[in-house]
């Protein structure tokens, strides 16, 4: 028994790319704070480009911490729902033109997040990476930590308890 | 008292960020701040509702507790957040105005303990309630 022929690589990417574009691109706050994903294989890692607006202290100048905080939850919801649908558009059950067409599956809620500013960030552009540590059927438990010039230097990072979608029971 | 207001309300509209997401500055004095942010479009976090991101309503709370520690009565001359969390307890009603009233609870020579809640113009029920640490540094 030979095992089924892999897929082209052109397909994979295309695929896996469409799905996190149409992800991104359903929540409008991520593009007013300028955040943008990368992908390496499953792995993501987020960037806020800097801009004047996410200023928060014009003296020093330092990043404001709303805008730090927002960017962590974003990469922390952003990443637990790319693990969560991960099976299904790979699969095929969830279909990727369909997803880029707005018809989304719900986001996890948060909800809380407990943010621990190491440093100020500075007027740059900053990276981020999240790790689900726990992912059941309602709860998930995220960890995200941010950097901006070395990656073991984080500026800031955060824990956040998310309530995962739920699916619709029949007779609802 | 009402120059300080108005001095104070500058300040918090000089910070970019606080204005771009459009917060103003109703109320402070005396260790607590009451800021208010208007529903936008730009802010929205979850496309299917129109509920806005939770990240805008953290940036929200975080200049609120700030305000609230820079007015309190021993005149720090500068705070920076040193820890915030936020629970979430409803996304807060899609068009609706959100007010947050942060206040120092304690503050010693470097802390500044601070809570803040935040409502729409719904209910009674808050949208989300934050606690947090923050730098102080005493007055030059």
């Amino acid at each position: 028994m030979s095992r089924p022929r892999p897929e082209p690589v052109q397909v994979i990417k295309q695929r896996r790319d469409a799905a996190l574009a149409a992800l991104v691109e359903s929540v409008p706050y991520i593009g007013f704070l300028g955040i943008t994903f990368e992908r390496r294989g499953d792995e993501l890692t987020s960037t806020m480009h800097f801009h004047n607006n996410l200023i928060g202290n014009p003296m020093l100048p330092a990043i404001h911490g709303g805008a730090t905080a927002a960017f962590l939850e974003v990469t922390s919801v952003i990443t637990l729902q790319w693990f969560h649908l991960w099976p299904q558009f790979e699969s095929g059950e969830l279909d990727v033109e369909t997803m880029a067409a707005g018809k989304m599956p719900r986001l996890p809620k948060t909800i809380d997040f407990t943010v621990d500013y190491l440093r100020s960030g500075l007027p740059r552009d900053s990276y981020a990476r999240a790790t689900v540590n726990r992912s059941g059927r309602r709860y998930a438990s995220v960890h995200v930590a941010a950097w901006q010039d070395h990656k073991d230097k984080l500026f800031a990072q955060a824990t956040g308890h998310f309530l995962m979608p739920q699916e619709r029971r029949s007779g609802d | 008292m009402a120059d300080k207001t108005q001095l104070a309300r500058q300040f918090i509209e000089a910070i970019p960020h606080s204005k771009a997401l459009g917060m103003e500055l109703t109320e402070i004095g005396n260790g607590r701040a009451v800021i208010v942010m208007p529903y936008d479009k730009k802010l929205i976090g979850d496309p299917d509702t129109g509920v806005i991101h939770g990240g805008a309503v953290s940036a929200l709370m975080d200049t609120c507790c700030g305000a609230a520690v820079m007015s309190h009565p021993s005149e720090p001359s500068s705070t920076a957040t040193i820890d915030l969390r936020i629970d979430y307890m409803r996304g807060a009603t899609p068009g609706q105005t959100i007010t947050t009233t942060a206040t120092c609870h304690h503050v010693t020579r470097n802390v500044a303990f601070v809570r803040a809640v935040a409502t729409d113009e719904e209910t009674e029920v808050p949208v989300a309630t934050a606690s947090g640490a923050f730098t102080l540094e005493p007055k030059q």
